[in-house]
């Protein structure tokens, strides 16, 4: 299987953080501030980063995300491990 | 006391299980209320091993099983006494919290930790001193005090080198990251793995099993296999009492307790 890109790998983020946090898909950008788009604090977004490294199968230490809070840099980190 | 119903944590004997729900919002932040029902959980639990044979720590908030120790009523006490005194008091309320944990350790039921979301710190801490820990796939577990400039200051440091290797223990702490059930699982820490939401059933079909064996044999076969760290948890509140009297640990503090925006919880 060919390794996705990193534009399939954010439209994935996306789909996941739209779903889970009941905000329409089409609302979602990627240079968006996840905190304030989503509404969610510290302890949401470590659950949003459990249902990312599921999602993905990989293990995305916390210290990455230190001062990352929009979607296309996340998705960065995330392509990193795949 | 078969039955007890607390502000911050309620129990009652279910099939054999004393299942003991923790309910302190937000987040089961383990501060002096806490400590004084777990001191009543504690003492109880000679007469409850009478009509049980299993206990089952779990959360009922939907954040998680706990955050850890109440930094918000650390931070106040800090700024609130006398630099002496508030020494003083920290190390009163470390050797009691120790006294709490050392008496669920050795246990001679089988201790049962049902775990979900956020399992930080001091939570963590307290469901390490459980016999198994099962957790949901949104369990997260972290040891963070090293961003306070602490170090776990309720029995986690000594449980943890009793559980895990030691690579993995030097990681956790030296990063002060979070991870994930699957890597729980991976290193040794996770029994069993449930579905969003079943830690609770799960630990209870387990409770379940262990009810079946002899008691006494049971008793013995744990105390065989889990010896208490006494001397290693002496030794941690010394060093926990020691780096908290250092000015980073006031200003590590003072960050996390005035942080209005979303992240405290983030490194």
């Amino acid at each position: 299987m060919s390794m996705p890109t990193t534009d399939h790998t954010l439209d994935e983020i996306l789909n996941l953080a739209a779903s889970h946090f009941k905000v329409p898909r089409e609302k979602l950008t990627a240079d968006d501030d996840f905190f304030k788009t989503l509404g969610i604090d510290s302890l949401q977004a470590l659950d949003l980063l459990t249902r990312l490294e599921h999602h993905f199968r990989i293990e995305l230490p916390d210290y990455e995300l230190q001062g990352v809070s929009d979607f296309r840099t996340l998705a960065s980190r995330i392509q990193a491990r795949l | 006391m078969s039955e007890f119903k607390g502000k911050t944590i309620s129990w009652q004997i279910v099939n054999g299980a004393v299942e003991v729900a923790l309910h302190r919002d937000p987040c089961n932040e383990i501060g002096s209320a806490t400590l004084e029902e777990l001191e009543k959980l504690a003492a109880a639990l000679p007469e409850l091993s009478n009509g049980a044979h299993a206990v089952i720590l779990h959360s009922t908030l939907k954040a998680g099983f706990s955050a850890g120790a109440d930094l918000r009523e650390l931070y106040q006490r800090m700024r609130g006494m006398e630099k002496g005194a508030a020494l003083r008091g920290v190390r009163e309320f470390l050797e009691r919290i120790h006294r709490v944990m050392n008496v669920l350790d050795a246990a001679p039921l089988t201790t049962i930790a049902a775990v979900h979301g956020v399992t930080f710190g001091g939570g963590f801490e307290l469901a390490l001193v459980c016999d198994i820990i099962i957790a949901d796939r949104m369990a997260r577990f972290c040891f963070p005090e090293l961003r306070l400039g602490l170090i776990p200051g309720f029995g986690g440091i000594p449980r943890l080198k009793r559980d895990l290797g030691n690579a993995v223990v030097r990681d956790l702490l030296l990063t002060g990251r979070s991870f994930n059930v699957m890597k729980a699982q991976q290193i040794g820490l996770v029994s069993q793995i449930a579905a969003e939401g079943e830690a609770l059933r799960v630990a209870r079909a387990t409770a379940s099993q262990v009810g079946k064996f002899d008691r006494r044999t049971a008793a013995a076969a744990k105390e065989f296999v889990k010896p208490i760290p006494y001397d290693d948890l002496k030794r941690e509140i010394e060093i926990f009492c020691d780096l908290y009297a250092l000015p980073a640990v006031e200003e590590g503090l003072r960050k996390f307790v005035e942080n209005e925006g979303p992240q405290p919880y983030l490194p």
